[in-house]
Order: structure tokens, then C-alpha cells, then sequence
């Protein structure tokens, strides 16, 4: 199936049936697909043809979901770029990708002014919220106005690329994970089936659609029929709350920074009695926040699961496991399979740590344009031709085969759930005149799980303050990679070799 | 007196989350998410700030746009829950 299909199968069967409520919108399939054949129509017709890249620089909101189906539709890519990404690491992305087209906001207007220098495989950009087309860019208003609603042609098979989804590697530039049309439809319908979901599902969405645990809230709940609350975020919980309880939410997608929010919360004014399950991914929910949710929540199903974007979803508990190994993620998704194996390659047992071997057709299908870590992180599996995901992350399974996470093999760092790569940090900070020495590591913190920390190195004489460190730190990378702390000292521990030994600075 | 706890919170802002030399160069209404001001995290920092600077507790169901989402609605907010403190 093309992940597409996931919304024009639904529209076909209940085509009234509210899909999406988002900025106080509430669309019916029927609306959403309309809307989404107008855009693909108008794609199309500008110029993008079928496998071509299309970016989406949209924060959470109604146009980004039509923009995802669109491009799909037209026989595009959709890579979507979180919207607090600075310009040079979206131009970085444009590039890499080599976009054939941007949707962007209104708001950016000045900036794609410059684009068509600086990535010349730009074709065209749309932009939201304009009303007639300005600065060489279409207004998405006047396509949704003009072009035909017919659903466009199918031209992909589902082993055509759907989505690039860009993640933090540990050299720090973004790699694209190449996502095909029947990897992603499997992922889906892998997660639906231990979630149990029907078309009476009603999923809250907090989480950034960038992030493909955001993603694939909107894949699934297109799939199985379900209603979408889309939020920008949960920076005010309380309005969160209070649309689970207006809209009768059954399905909440957290992470551990969000659930460390809401076990501290009064949560006695709101009727969340619709809740039937709640998911954690990213990175561990402490136990302690484990227990208090099941003392908030006791009618709710907690899944604890463990992912990475290279398979997209991995790992999950089964929530009646819950009580008896709270550390642990659990076993493979359905349809897949999982082993530990050790640095020569041997398949490990019960209580030994290895790194965890992923197999199953949500293996995706490598970095775009980057052979040399495809091969790192996707070998060759038991059968001829077919691969497996070396995940990078160190994990133990006990006597009954559930798995527990120990350790990454490289130094990402998790902050509020994200992928951080220290790399990408410290090119910036090295970036600030009078920096000698930088080296990035994350620290326990209880909201965010991990914040970022930055040693700090001047050269002498040299009159730079955490402020200035900050301040660069801002201007330079997205919210999520600003450091919370920067301490500065003399010299950095280093082995004989030179190399900086983080591990010492803990 | 509304001037001054715009004051406080336009330099909080610039010197703990903008980290600006130059003081906080929005205008008072500017929208902090909708201008990229201020992210969630921040909001919690904002909170923190008003509980310790101003003896104010802030509720949960306080933390919302309405009172969170410029320098002019905070400096309301926290205006109203002094006089009430009062």
C-alpha cells in the first residue's frame, strides 16, 4: 500500500468522518483529501515529477499535514524540516536533498528570497498564509482556490521512496533516513495492531511532525480511520488537557519531558476518562514517573517503547509487563525481530550486553547520498540481499527475552526526547573567536532527561562570558540544541592520543 | 509600577533565555511563540522566574497564552495575582 492511500481509503469510506482538528479547524477526510489532490495537482503541474524532494518547513498546523499527503500524491519525497531549524542547517538540508521544491510560511518570505542561489535545484516554493503570489513563490491560498480537486494519477509503487526524515548522526551533519512507501505502511500497521486501534481512536499529537514519532500519529490515525488533534506543542499543558477532554481523547503520544510535566500537575479538574492508552518512546521514562502515572492514570494502558528512525519504532512493552519489568522496553514490534550481538559479530544470550540487531521490513532503506554510512548502519542479514539495522545501542535481554536499554555506543545525546549530536554543538561554539577547546555532553535532568553541557576552553586573555557562549548558541542552532549549561576551564581531560574523554567530565 | 515588572521581565528574558546585549528588542505585545521569543522550556523558566521574583504562586491552569505569551500579558498577570496577594 502507498502511504498516501492511508488518507484516500478513508476519505473513500467515511468521507464525513472528522479526520483533523487543528487551529480550531475540524476537517472531514473528504476535506483534507480534497485539499491535499488541489496542492499535488498544483505540484505537479509546476514541475515536480515523480521520486523529487519535497521540503516542508512548517510548524504543526493543518497545511503541513496537506502538504505531506501532497507531495506523496504528485509522486513526490515530503521531508519535513522542523520549523526552529536555522537557515544554514535548512539550506545544509535543501542541498543534501537536493529539493525540487519548499513549502514554507508567509513569514520566511524574505529568506526564500535568496534561496534559488544558494539551492539550485529549487524548481518552486509555496507559501502559506499568502494571498496572492509574492516574491517568486506561489500562495498556497490561490492553488487551493484554483486548481482542480480530482485525485491525481498513482505513479509510485511502494518501493518508491515516500519520506526523507533527517536525524542527528554522530559526525553532526543530518543524515536522511530514505523511508519506501512499504516500509512505512508496515511500521504502521505493525504499531496499530499492538496498540489496538480503531476507527474510535481519537490521538492527541504534541509532538513535532519533524519528529517521526509525530509523524507517524498522523500516518496512523490517516490508516485506521481514527481523528487527529494536532497541537504546536505542550508548552501550555493545561490547554492540552483541556482539548483531551473536549475532544474525548483516547490516544497520547508523550515523552519522558512530558510526563515528567504531567505527574507534577493537579490533574483532578479534567475528565480524562475517554484516555485508553498512552506511549512513551525516546528515551526511558524514569520508574518513578512510571509509578506515578499508574497512580494518575489507573485505567490507561502505559506502553513503554524504545525506536530508531533507521526502523522507525523497534521495541515495546506489552503495558501488562508493565508492573513486573518497569525498566524494561520490551520485545520486537510485531512481524520483526531483534538480537543482541557482540563487537565480533556472535549472537549473544540472556544477560549479556550487545548491541541490539534489528530485522523486518521496517528496516528502511539507508541515508540519502551517504553509501558509506548506509553500510555502517544497515549490513548484510541471513538471507542473500536482504539487510539488517545495526541500531548503535547497547541493550540487555532478560531470561524471558524482554530487552533493556544500557547504553548508546556512540555520545548522543536525548534531550527532551531528540537526538542530539554533540558534534553539531561544538562546530558552532568552535565557530566563536577565542575558542580553543569545546566538548559537549549531556547531564541527568529531570524534565528533559538529558541537558546539554558545554566545557568551554578561551584562549588567554581572551574575555568570553556564558552569555556570549549562549547568545551564539541561540542565533546559531534550533531550541532543542542550545545548551542549558556552559562551564568554562582550563583544559579538557584527553588521553595520550589527544582525543577529549567525556566520560571524565560527568 | 507596571512599568517596572515589565521591566523585570523584559530583562529576564533578555539576559537568561535571549542572552541579549542589548536589552529585549521586541515590543511588548510581540507574541513569544508566535516570534520564536521564547520556546516551551522557556515557559517553564518564565514560571519559575514569576514564583521567585514576584512571591506569586503561578497555578497550573495559569500557564496559558492568555497570561504567558508577551512581556504586557505577563506583567498583567503577575499585577493581578500581587493585588490579590494583598
Amino acid at each position: 500500500m502507498l502511504v498516501h492511500e492511508f488518507l484516500e481509503h478513508s476519505a473513500d469510506r467515511t468521507p464525513d468522518k472528522l479526520a483533523l482538528v487543528c487551529e480550531g479547524q475540524r476537517l472531514s477526510y473528504v476535506q483534507v483529501e480534497e485539499r491535499a489532490n488541489r496542492l499535488a495537482n498544483a505540484l505537479k503541474a509546476k514541475g515536480v515529477e515523480r521520486g523529487e524532494r519535497v521540503a516542508l518547513y512548517l510548524p504543526n498546523s493543518v497545511e503541513l499535514v496537506i502538504a505531506i499527503f501532497a507531495a506523496m500524491k504528485a509522486g513526490g519525497v515530503f521531508v519535513i524540516v522542523n520549523h526552529t531549524t536555522k537557515y544554514d542547517k535548512l539550506v545544509y538540508i535543501l542541498r543534501n536533498c537536493q529539493a525540487s521544491a519548499l513549502i514554507t510560511s508567509i513569514r520566511q518570505a524574505d529568506f526564500v528570497q535568496q534561496l534559488s542561489n544558494r539551492v539550485p535545484s529549487l524548481k518552486m516554493i509555496i507559501l502559506t498564509g499568502a494571498v496572492a503570489d509574492v516574491a517568486g513563490a506561489y500562495s498556497y491560498e490561490t492553488i487551493q482556490q484554483y486548481f482542480p480537486s480530482h485525485r491525481p494519477p498513482k505513479i509510485n509503487i511502494d518501493l518508491d521512496l515516500a519520506c526523507l526524515i533527517y536525524t542527528s548522526g554522530s559526525t553532526g551533519e543530518p543524515k536522511g533516513v530514505m523511508c519506501d512507501h512499504s516500509n512505512v505502511d508496515f511500521a504502521t500497521n505493525s504499531i496499530i495492531s499492538y496498540l489496538k486501534n480503531t476507527a474510535n481512536d481519537i490521538v492527541i499529537n504534541v509532538l513535532p511532525l519533524s519528529f517521526d514519532y509525530g509523524l507517524y500519529q498522523l500516518l496512523m490515525v490517516f490508516k485506521f480511520g481514527g481523528t487527529l488533534v494536532l497541537e504546536k506543542g505542550f508548552t501550555f499543558p493545561v490547554m492540552v488537557l483541556k482539548r483531551m477532554v473536549e475532544e474525548r481523547v483516547t490516544g497520547f503520544p508523550g515523552i519522558p519531558t512530558i510526563f515528567a510535566i504531567l505527574v507534577q500537575m493537579d490533574l483532578s479538574p479534567y475528565d480524562l476518562s475517554a484516555l485508553r492508552y498512552m506511549t512513551n518512546t525516546a528515551a526511558a521514562l524514569p520508574p518513578a514517573h512510571i509509578i506515578r502515572l499508574r497512580q494518575k492514570f489507573p485505567w490507561v494502558s502505559l506502553y513503554s517503547m524504545y525506536g530508531l528512525t533507521e526502523t522507525k519504532r523497534t521495541l515495546y512493552l506489552p503495558p501488562d509487563q508493565l508492573d513486573k519489568r518497569p525498566g524494561s522496553v520490551g520485545i520486537a514490534i510485531p512481524g520483526t525481530e531483534v538480537w543482541l550481538e557482540d563487537e565480533q559479530g556472535n549472537r549473544l544470550g540472556p544477560n549479556q550486553i550487545g548491541e541490539l540487531v534489528v530485522r523486518g521490513r521496517h528496516v528502511m532503506r539507508g541515508y540519502w547520498g551517504d553509501p558509506e554510512a548506509t553500510a555502517k548502519r544497515y549490513r548484510p542479514g541471513p538471507i542473500p540481499g536482504e539487510r539488517v539495522c545495526y541500531s548503535g545501542d547497547l541493550f540487555r535481554m532478560d531470561d524471558e527475552g524482554y530487552f533493556y536499554f544500557v547504553a548508546r555506543k556512540d555520545d548522543i545525546i536525548k534531550s527532551r526526547g531528540e537526538k542530539v549530536a554533540p558534534k553539531e554543538i561544538e562546530t558552532i561554539i568552535y565557530n566563536l573567536e577565542g575558542v580553543i577547546e569545546v566538548a559537549v555532553i549531556g547531564v541527568p535532568d529531570p524534565i528533559l532527561g538529558e541537558a546539554i553541557k558545554a566545557f568551554v576552553v578561551v584562549a588567554e586573555g581572551v574575555d568570553l562570558t556564558e552569555a556570549d557562549v549562549m547568545r551564539h548558541c541561540r542565533a546559531n542552532l534550533e531550541d532543542v540544541l542550545v545548551p542549558k549549561y556552559v562551564e568554562f576551564c582550563r583544559e579538557l581531560p584527553k588521553t595520550s592520543s589527544g582525543k577529549i574523554i567525556k566520560p571524565q567530565l560527568k | 509600577m507596571m512599568e517596572q515588572t515589565r521591566e523585570m521581565i523584559r530583562q529576564y528574558i533578555a539576559n537568561n533565555i535571549l542572552f541579549s546585549d542589548n536589552g529585549y528588542p521586541y515590543s511588548d505585545e510581540a507574541s513569544f511563540l508566535g516570534e520564536g521569543i521564547v520556546d516551551s522550556m522557556n515557559v517553564l523558566e518564565l514560571v519559575m522566574f514569576v514564583e521567585q521574583n514576584f512571591g506569586v504562586k503561578v497555578e497550573d491552569q495559569d500557564i496559558i497564552p492568555e497570561n504567558f505569551d508577551s512581556v504586557a500579558k505577563l506583567a498583567t498577570y503577575v499585577e493581578s495575582k500581587v493585588k490579590l496577594a494583598v
